[in-house]
């Protein structure tokens, strides 16, 4: 019927019309879910969600202290968890030519990046929880920087990988111990791709509800001890959009839109600032 | 500098650089034994319930908290449905994704759209799952569930897959929002490996006349084929283990039911429903077992997946 050049044409158009429509696929999801979050959340966004707590069903309050705990064990679980990944990626980078344990780490770095989060909440519970017979805001923290410190061994170990060698010898001939070459040289060169993964690995755990269902639990007052249940907001946000009462959904709503947009703006921050660094060479 | 004080600082060098090794080793080993600490946590978690229901736990249906009789059955099979939708969506989406980005798309739009879809994996799984409740389900039930019945369900041999009322909520919404969450993890590793090709090799193909789609699918495929499963791998073991958007739909039910349409559970749904409100030690360790079945699962995909790219890896170090 077709000649084989009219048939192997006809392949290709339509295999490529059909790529096209995929990234199209894509594309939509993204700005329908982006829709539906301006949709609900903007009405919801107000004076009053960053000055008043958490409300019983029925009557108006905010999320402050929902933020207020978000950001705290946002920080503490960097603060833990970015350290032990920098020194970590610096010694597979640095030291991880020979031997068994930087392969091996490696590999298990890798696979605990993807691991399930829910899974890490089990393990705090067990380790940190099931000890203290309290969920606690520093179990939460816990868990979110067992999330963030594979995220920045994987970037700091690539970035100081891109640092070429010759830096490192010119260094090391001037006659400067190792640990200087790499704070001072390898470390100080890949500084912006360090700084990108820890971005990214902030952004990643500002989202993340599982790991803390079972650690911080839920906190429905102000409350700053981190030795007791914190308020957070992705586990207000599941308990409330679990509700059925409307004015906990809007809250619902207003607080997703919140934690989207910190959590996109800081994946597009990392990223601008990455390729700023990188367009430089 | 007198000779000794130069010794000296030399000394102290030599000592940082011991001290600092060793430090770096000592995270590094953290790290590495984080995973055995995982495991051996669950695994002493487990014990009450694996020495109550043994093997027995894995196939048997039952989840009943009042008699306390558990078995994984239904969330195991739940999770892996779901994941199995999700794949067959996310497979060939993801693949047009990443031969629109490295082929056809226009170089100043490869960045943008490439971030797009990155941005689709940023987005925290909590709000797929309240957007996949009060919007994407309610839509699904009216125009997508009855279209599906009076289509495919239609047929003698599926009609038991698209049995029971649209409700909107249930195994099949849930494989459709994770293929959503998991498209962008598959896309753009694969958009990585295919990136790895050799420019001379696909020129070649282009040189002796073929087309876009056949140097794609006669070279650039079978030249990452480890490094494309490896992808999928990824994205697997990515569905498997999301928890927020898959108890927003799922809907929770212990029960087995042939139908797409019906409720189920998946292994993290079932933690995140029920674990704070288990009481007895049996009904947590039962739980904690289902976790350690879930991190068994994905540590293998996980494995597999790392296997598989490390694979690419090499030849690619290979040919250059």
């Amino acid at each position: 019927m077709f000649s084989l050049y009219a048939r192997r044409r006809l392949t290709n158009t339509l295999n490529l019309a059909a790529s096209y429509l995929t990234m199209a696929f894509g594309l939509f999801w993204l700005s329908w879910i982006l829709f539906t979050l301006l949709k609900y959340g903007l009405g919801g966004i107000n004076l009053a969600m960053f000055t008043q707590m958490t409300p019983p069903p029925g009557s108006d309050g905010g999320l402050l202290n929902a933020i207020v705990g978000s950001l705290m064990m946002a920080l503490a679980g960097t603060l833990i968890g970015t350290p032990v990944g920098i020194l970590a990626g610096i010694y597979l980078a640095e030291y991880g030519s020979r031997g068994w344990l930087a392969p091996a780490t490696r590999f298990i770095n890798d696979i605990l990046l993807s691991a399930p989060s829910i899974v890490i909440g089990l393990f705090v519970y067990e380790v940190v929880v099931a000890s203290t017979k309290h969920f606690s805001g520093w179990a939460g923290a816990l868990a979110l920087s067992l999330i963030v410190i594979p995220v920045v061994v994987r970037t700091t170990e690539n970035m100081l990988r891109l640092v070429p060698d010759t830096m490192r010898e010119a260094a090391a001939a001037l006659g400067a111990p190792q640990t200087k070459v790499i704070m001072q040289v390898t470390l100080r060169a890949s500084k912006a791709g360090v700084i990108t993964g820890i971005l990214l690995a902030i952004a990643r755990i500002s989202g993340e509800t599982a790991p803390l269902l079972f650690t911080a639990l839920n906190n429905q007052f102000w409350s700053l001890d981190m030795n007791q249940p914190l308020a957070n907001l992705p586990v207000v946000i599941f308990q409330f959009a679990m509700s059925p009462y409307d004015d906990w959904h809007n809250l619902a709503w207003a607080g997703a839109l919140l934690i989207t947009a910190s959590v996109l703006g800081l994946n597009i921050l990392a990223r601008t600032m990455f390729h700023q660094k990188n367009s430089q060479f | 500098m007198p000779k000794s004080s130069y010794s000296g600082l030399q000394k102290r060098g030599v000592l940082l650089d011991l001290i600092f090794l060793n430090v770096t080793r000592l995270f590094a080993f953290v790290v590495f034994a984080l995973l055995a600490g995982i495991i051996i946590t669950l695994i002493i978690g487990s014990m009450p319930a694996i020495r109550e229901f043994g093997f027995g736990f894995l196939i048997s249906a039952e989840w009943n908290p009042v008699t306390e009789k558990f078995g994984a059955l239904v969330p195991i099979v739940g999770t892996l449905a779901t994941s199995f939708i999700a794949l067959l969506i996310a497979i060939p989406v993801s693949f047009g994704i990443a031969l629109f980005l490295t082929e056809l798309s226009p170089g100043w739009l490869r960045r943008p759209l490439g971030t797009a879809i990155e941005l689709l994996a940023g987005i925290p799984s909590i709000i797929y799952g309240m957007w996949g409740l009060f919007v994407f389900a309610p839509i699904f039930a009216e125009t997508v569930q009855p279209w599906l019945k009076n289509s495919l369900g239609a047929t003698t041999l599926l009609a038991p897959l698209f049995d029971g009322a649209p409700m909107g909520i249930g195994m099949l919404s849930a494989g459709i929002i994770l293929s959503i969450m998991v498209i962008p993890f598959i896309a753009s590793v694969m958009r990585d490996v295919f990136e790895v090709v050799p420019p001379m090799l696909k020129e070649s193909a282009y040189g002796v006349g073929a087309t876009t789609w056949e140097v794609v699918w006669n070279v650039v495929l079978p030249y990452t084929k480890a490094g494309v499963i490896g992808s999928i791998m990824l994205g697997l073991g990515r569905a498997l283990g999301e928890t927020m958007a898959v108890t927003f739909v799922i809907g929770n039910a212990h029960k087995l039911s042939t139908s797409l349409f019906m409720p189920g559970n998946s292994i993290a749904s079932a933690l995140a429903n029920e674990f704070t409100e288990a009481d007895g030690e049996l009904y947590t360790s039962s739980l904690i077992e289902l976790g350690l079945i879930l991190f068994f699962i994905t540590f293998v995909v996980l494995a597999l997946s790392k296997l598989l790219l490390l694979q690419l890896g090499k030849r690619e170090g290979k040919t250059t």
